[in-house]
């Protein structure tokens, strides 16, 4: 309450503060807003009366708008009204005089001229700077280069426009969990479109790519794991420029996370090779959507290997192949039985703290050497491997260390009660010669 | 051939001159001669006398363990964490060492308890034994202290936030509860200041007082004899010529060094099956792991907290907890002196307050390790 209060004296104070100097407007505004900015969490900012939520508040959908769902949206919360969408006049409380014409009245936009309309405020940079001097302006210029838009600019009204990604009059900020356009919400929102088969009939395209997404490693990263960072659609395809990328750019959008992949692939035969093939670098052994996690067997020649839809025996593909994976699985078996041996000694209670974190390292080589895969050239794999291998050996040398040093201590153990036992058996022996001489004495 | 049947009288004879010359200078016959005239009860119940004798042991392992512990260890917020893991896997014999102080440090806090109930249920606490009984409960609450500040000097993970646990309970407690926390953390959070403290209060502040107090407490045992269980007393009034007693020195000394032997084994075993384990370095800036829990005899306290509403009424919930604790504290401390006579019927009470007592320490200690 308190800061609506400062709010309001604060309007009513702009005219007069146009004849103060700069620095006592500031000073004027800062004891205005500190006692409101002591209170900021405690009351959020309250949408403009409306006389259009007054009404359109008992109505049911489409044309209702419920006063919750109106205060929950980002423009009602920046205190802008029904009227910069729709024109009219909300502090207008009769129905005829809110939505005249004279007040400018337009009603429902056209799906058509949504965009534009959108554009209006946040394609002007400067209007948009004093809500959110770091909201992009370039929303309209992107959306008319992206399918949806140059569809929609042919005349296509069931392609996205704004308002099927963002919701309407409960649009909340990307950043709000509950937003439709939230890191974790975009696949969702994307597949309400893209997975539903009878919508996308006349588009001529498959719907399977959120079934394909959701057993994917990156949905894993997103959703189990709640890594933002991970990728969902609008990553590879662009938000408001939405499109699927080419063959030719497909490397580059994989390559904006997994940069030394890309690199070590330019430097590698497939590079050429798949060039000259015509196929997309990434995606013909990851796939796009169903990108599952990825094993040593998907490299080598064995069942799951994707080497072999291309290599056969006797080609030097098929024996690189072979020998990358070995590498690979050599390294992961001997990190295991290190990992073991270490598990064993510190169930025992043996300090193996040193020796853990030199197992880390062991196991950043094979993370390295995975990704070098990347290269397709055995001899550098091998070099992490290698070096991975080195620490793996010392590792399990520093467990069976630690097992013995166990073995040590317990031998040292039954050592020491043996000699407990025979002083104990000593003192009994001293004690009943003592009460032995007492009682002889005493008769 | 010959020596070995003349060596024991040799050294009979080295050892006859040497108290001869000790008892020409200190008199030293004189100091021996209560111990020699000192006898102990023996009945069916004698084997609680022992518990005593086997905390001071414990006591003694602490203190020997403590000073070879100090040879390394490094009492800063950088070097701690280092300086132990160093004891645990450098020195010689250096786990072993930090193993019998820890697990040692924890039978000797059971043991104590074990002591003060013994003491209570067999009604030794009361008169003429009142101070006895003042200076043990202080020497527990000391013990308890050096478990509190012993815990965080390793400077781990669960040492670091239990103390932090710890001493915001501290500062619950009204009108001093603020400063004594900035006293016990050296500043408003736990930081190399509050391990320094600690570290000060763990080998030097405590062991001074704890010293002490266990000389008096000593001192008053022999001055005042072992007590004899009320129901025993009235058997060998009965029947006077039933009542049997052991010599302090050697016989009642022999079995007492025979519960050191074993106390001694069990705290071997402990130390190389179960070496007492060190965890990872404390990191102020990331949050408490979930479901941190205190030591053991803290635990029942802990519970009790956590299960105190965080409203009474108008009052905090855990204030009630503490101020309820630091009463109950109180009363126990002044039992010789609320209980009246030894054979009154407010025994009766107080012996089910003690049953009372015991069973909700150890269900609340149980129900605290099971709750999530």
């Amino acid at each position: 309450m308190r800061l609506t209060l400062a709010r309001r004296l604060l309007l009513l104070l702009r005219p007069a503060s146009c004849l103060l100097p700069p620095a006592s407007l500031v000073f004027a505004a800062a004891c205005l807003l500190l006692p409101a900015s002591l209170f900021a969490d405690q009351a959020p900012p309250q949408p403009a009366k409306s006389s259009c939520v007054d009404c359109h508040s008992s109505f049911p959908a489409p044309t209702g708008v419920t006063e919750e769902q109106w205060a929950a949206d980002i423009h009602a919360q920046k205190r802008l009204t029904c009227a910069g969408c729709h024109g009219g006049d909300p502090k207008d409380p009769s129905p005829e005089g809110a939505m005249s014409k004279k007040a400018g009245f337009r009603g429902k936009p056209k799906r058509t001229e949504i965009p534009a309309m959108c554009a209006k405020c946040h394609a002007d940079g400067s209007y948009m700077r004093q809500y959110n001097p770091s909201l992009r302006t370039d929303q309209l210029a992107q959306y008319q280069t992206s399918v949806h838009g140059k569809r929609l600019a042919k005349g296509d009204t069931k392609v996205a426009v704004c308002i099927d990604c963002h919701s309407v009059h409960g649009i909340r900020p990307a950043k709000d969990t509950r937003s439709t356009v939230n890191p974790l919400n975009v696949a969702n929102t994307c597949s309400r479109c893209h997975s539903d088969a009878a919508y996308m009939k006349d588009y001529k395209i498959k719907t399977d790519q959120f079934a394909g997404y959701s057993a994917s490693v990156h949905h894993d990263a997103m959703v189990v794991r709640g890594d933002l960072s991970a990728p969902t659609c609008t990553t590879c395809h662009g938000n408001h420029g939405a499109a699927p990328p080419g063959v030719a750019s497909v490397e580059n959008v994989c390559s904006t996370c997994h940069v030394f992949q890309a690199q070590l692939f330019d430097i590698s035969p497939h590079k050429a090779a798949f060039a000259a093939m015509g196929t997309a670098s990434c995606i013909t052994c990851h796939s796009n959507h169903r990108i599952v996690h990825p094993t040593d067997k998907l490299i080598g020649t064995g069942n799951e290997a994707i080497c072999t839809n291309c290599h056969a025996a006797g080609d030097p593909g098929f024996a690189a192949a072979g020998r990358i994976h070995d590498d690979l699985t050599k390294l992961d078996e001997a990190l295991k039985r290190s990992d073991d041996v270490l598990d064993k000694a510190e169930r025992s209670g043996m300090e193996i703290s040193q020796a853990r974190l030199d197992e880390a390292q062991g196991r950043d080589s094979l993370i390295k050497a995975r990704v070098t895969v990347h290269s397709f050239q055995p001899d550098k794999v091998e070099q992490d491997t290698q070096a991975g291998m080195k620490i793996a050996d010392k590792t399990y040398a520093a467990g069976v260390k630690a097992l013995a040093e166990r073995d040590y201590r317990r031998k040292g153990l039954g050592l020491t009660l043996i000699t407990i036992l025979v002083v104990l058996a000593g003192l009994r022996m001293y004690i009943r010669q003592a009460e032995s001489r007492k009682q002889s004495g005493g008769s | 051939m010959a020596s070995p049947p003349e060596a024991a009288p040799r050294t009979s004879a080295h050892s006859n001159r040497l108290v001869a010359w000790l008892d020409e200078r200190f008199g030293w016959e004189d100091l021996l001669a209560p111990l020699r005239h000192k006898t102990v009860p023996v009945h069916k119940l004698s084997y609680w006398y022992f518990l005593g004798g086997i905390t001071l042991f414990l006591f003694v392992i602490q203190v020997l363990t403590g000073i070879l512990l100090l040879l390394y260890y490094r009492a800063s917020a950088n070097e701690a964490f280092e300086s132990v893991q160093y004891i645990m896997t450098q020195v010689q014999f250096g786990w072993l060492v930090r193993s019998i102080h820890s697990w040692s440090a924890n039978l000797m806090i059971f043991t104590a308890f074990a002591h003060m109930f013994s003491v209570l249920f067999l009604r030794a606490y009361t008169k003429p034994r009142e101070l006895t009984w003042l200076t043990g409960m202080v020497l527990l609450f000391l013990a308890l202290g050096f478990g509190f500040s012993g815990y965080l000097l390793p400077w781990n993970t669960l040492a670091f936030f239990a103390t932090k646990v710890g001493t915001e309970i501290t500062g619950q407690v009204p009108l001093i509860g603020k400063p004594l926390l900035i006293f016990l953390r050296g500043g408003e959070e736990v930081t190399g200041a509050t391990l320094t403290r600690f570290f000060g209060f763990h080998v030097a502040l405590l062991p001074g007082i704890t010293t002490l107090l266990i000389a008096v407490h000593i001192l008053l045992i022999q001055r005042l004899g072992m007590s004899v269980p009320p129901s025993q007393e009235a058997a060998w009034k009965a029947l006077p010529p039933d009542k049997r007693e052991m010599p302090f020195f050697p016989n009642f000394f022999a079995h007492e060094l025979m519960a050191w032997y074993i106390a001694l084994g069990v705290l071997g075993a402990l130390a190389a099956l179960a070496p007492w384990e060190l965890g990872s370095k404390a990191d102020p800036f990331v949050p408490a792991p979930a479901g941190i829990k205190p030591e053991w005899y803290f635990m029942f306290m802990f519970q009790t907290l956590k299960l105190i509403p965080a409203k009474l009424g108008p009052i905090d919930g855990e204030l009630v907890g503490i101020l309820g604790f630091g009463l109950v504290g109180l009363v126990w401390v002044l039992l010789p002196f609320l209980g009246g006579d030894r054979y009154g019927r407010r025994q009766v009470f107080i012996r089910g307050l003690g049953v009372f007592a015991l069973a909700y320490m150890l269900s609340m200690t149980v129900y605290g390790y099971l709750a999530k």
